[in-house]
């Protein structure tokens, strides 16, 4: 096997198995316990833990520092990392301090829009997007250069992802996209949460047509429903996500106290079924603040024990 | 053009309250087009003015004048042989017309009645957007002449991010996606098979990072 | 018809209110004027399609300045009638006397006068 880094992400995938990725946010305060809380309760379900980077533009915790966390208790966490907050020097800086910690992922954004956030009023940053992030995480590592032009002594070695949706407009370009990501230096791919099934296998079609899973591992993000209300909310109010009505539909014709089951079972069946999906690499289970249930959704998709490698 | 806002009268007075003489001052240029700060708002403004120190029971000169332009020092100096009868100026150009009314004037306490906007473009009457915002290094050559620096509330060179929507932006279904805007043109022109070429990382050094700018024209100059 | 307005409302006669702008408005109230009304046609019989619509949205600017500066808003009106409503002017101008005696004199003529 052929390894870039010492990530366990990249050794399960690259040989051959499916990989199962959650994710945890961290607090709105200066205490590392709900997320040693949080990652203990799906360590042993899944085989890397991505940390959300001030997701929804909510300031919290940072991704780094739990990630350190983590790794110190033995865990494979997942940096993620968003372009809105900080300029090409930190981000280059911060790269090197989680490498330097053993952190062996990065999953690179652009970030949710500042308005959502609780710092409207702030300032954005984006110098680089998320697909220069790539670039540069790929340049670092595999050239052992600053963005500068300057020589690294110790090149960080980082397995480097990406956020795909599927979904988004103008679908068209959804592919090309990915195929854009890929080249500038995405080695896994985490998508949207996926609810329009059909949709997204036309998506893998269509990826398939033009070789990009044999490029990037595609991992397929699902995130549990709490309710009706939260797929609602999803469906109107979350932008680029797709909920198609019968999911709405489905969760209404159970009784309220149902419908948190029901939402489960439907993301059982979906991993269930794209498990059959050509070109599938794993999945990532975001289940927000329910981390309880993961491990169920694991057991139940036919994905537990993870491997050991 | 430089698209400027009104500023809140209650602001301006705050400016002026104490002064005594003052001088309202707008410019024909671009405020003038936007209707923060031409001949009429100058007029408005002076008024308004008026009244209200009148209400206070205080005797304070409001006059008006408006500059054919007030970012060039020929035009400013029109003003020289007046401008000591005033203890304040009101500018309703936008901020570079105020600075250079300052500079001009150095003695003089310069207030600002507009808020500087951006550069822009009149949609219709009312509704002024935003097109340009001078990063000094034009991309519009590749991005099917719509600009990502101005148009995208991220700024994404390879975009669209995954906000955007039927078309809009994630901030807001008022704003158009300007992703959506560039993908649309490269279809419309053919050149769809550009979409894929990976955007280099920006010299920003050439946008406000690399400080105060200039553009210096020897050939030009005198 | 020949109807009796108050005869201390002054006409000022323009081709259309769209014609009046917010300056003339403040002007008058600057000059003294304890209230002002534009009195233009009905909405969408407009001549020139807008007129009328322009002047109630200038009005409606100078009433939130005159809010703004402490002469009070009330004391800008807009009313539309037809030329063919003569009792309807009167009916207006009445309105408008009868508020404006309410309100009292322009604030400004009160100050200058204990300025003075």
């Amino acid at each position: 096997m052929n390894l870039n880094t010492d990530s366990k992400l990249e050794k399960i995938m690259k040989s051959g198995q499916l990989a199962v990725t959650s994710e945890v946010g961290p607090p709105r305060g200066a205490d590392l316990e709900e997320i040693e809380h949080k990652a203990g309760i799906i360590k042993d379900h899944v085989d890397a833990v991505n940390i959300t980077d001030n997701q929804t533009s909510v300031t919290r915790l940072c991704s780094l520092a739990a990630c350190i966390k983590l790794k110190l208790l033995g865990l494979e966490p997942v940096l993620q990392m968003v372009t809105r907050d900080r300029n090409r020097i930190a981000l280059q800086s911060d790269i090197l301090g989680a490498a330097a910690f053993g952190i062996n992922n990065m999953l690179c954004l652009s970030g949710d829009h500042q308005s959502f956030g609780d710092n409207p009023k702030g300032q954005n940053v984006h110098d680089l997007d998320s697909m220069q992030l790539l670039q540069t995480v790929r340049l670092m590592r595999d050239e052992g250069k600053f963005l500068g032009g300057d020589e690294m002594k110790k090149p960080p070695r980082m397995f480097v992802g990406a956020a795909a949706n599927p979904f988004a407009d103008p679908f068209e370009i959804r592919v090309p996209r990915l195929a854009k990501k890929i080249a500038a230096g995405a080695e896994f791919i985490q998508t949207q949460c996926i609810y329009n099934l059909e949709k997204f296998e036309k998506w893998m079609a269509e990826a398939r047509d033009r070789g990009l899973p044999e490029k990037t591992f595609i991992m397929a993000g699902l995130t549990p429903m709490k309710s009706v209300g939260m797929a609602k909310y999803m469906k109107n109010r979350v932008p680029g996500m797709d909920v198609p009505d019968e999911v709405i539909k489905r969760l209404q014709g159970v009784a309220k106290d149902k419908q948190a089951d029901e939402g489960i079972k439907i993301c059982i069946e979906s991993i269930l079924r794209l498990k059959e999906c050509k070109g599938i690499s794993g999945f990532h289970i975001m289940a927000i603040e329910w981390e309880e249930k993961v491990p169920g959704i694991v057991e139940a998709a036919g994905l537990y024990p993870r491997p050991t490698v | 053009m430089i698209v400027a806002d009104k500023k809140p009268i209650e602001e301006i007075i705050e400016f002026v309250k104490d002064r005594e003489r003052i001088l309202v001052a707008g410019c024909n240029e671009c405020v003038t087009v936007c209707e923060a700060g031409g001949k009429k708002e100058v007029g408005i403004l002076a008024s308004a003015l008026r009244m209200y120190f009148k209400k206070q029971g205080r005797d304070v000169k409001v006059d008006e004048v408006t500059l054919e332009r007030q970012c060039d020092h020929e035009y400013l100096e029109e003003i020289a042989g007046t401008v000591g009868n005033y203890d304040a100026i009101v500018s309703i150009a936008c901020g570079v017309g105020i600075q250079f009314m300052a500079e001009e004037y150095p003695k003089m306490p310069v207030y600002p009645g507009v808020n500087t906007c951006f550069m822009g473009a009149t949609e219709y009457r009312g509704l002024w957007v935003e097109r340009c915002q001078g990063c000094g290094q034009c991309v519009l050559g590749q991005t099917a002449a719509v600009c990502p620096v101005a148009r995208c509330a991220k700024r994404v060179f390879n975009g669209p991010c995954g906000g955007s929507t039927n078309g809009k932006c994630e901030i807001s279904k008022e704003t158009d996606c300007a992703w959506q805007l560039i993908v649309d043109r490269l279809k419309t022109l053919g050149k769809m098979d550009e979409y894929e070429k990976l955007f280099p990382i920006k010299d920003w050094s050439t946008d406000r990072a690399g400080g105060p700018r200039k553009v210096v024209r020897e050939d030009v100059q005198q | 018809m020949r109807l009796d307005y108050p005869s201390n409302v002054k006409v000022i006669r323009v081709p259309c209110t769209g014609k009046v702008d917010v300056q003339h408005m403040l002007r008058a109230f600057e000059k003294g004027a304890d209230g002002v009304c534009a009195i233009g046609c009905l909405e969408g019989d407009c001549h020139f399609n807008s007129g009328n619509l322009r002047a109630r949205k200038r009005v409606e600017q100078v009433q939130k300045i005159l809010d703004t500066i402490g002469i009070g808003g009330e004391r800008a009106q807009m009313y539309n009638l037809s030329s063919a409503e003569a009792p309807l002017f009167v009916k207006h101008t009445q309105n408008m006397y009868e508020k404006i005696k309410e309100l009292g004199p322009n604030p400004l003529k009160l100050a200058k006068a204990k300025a003075a």
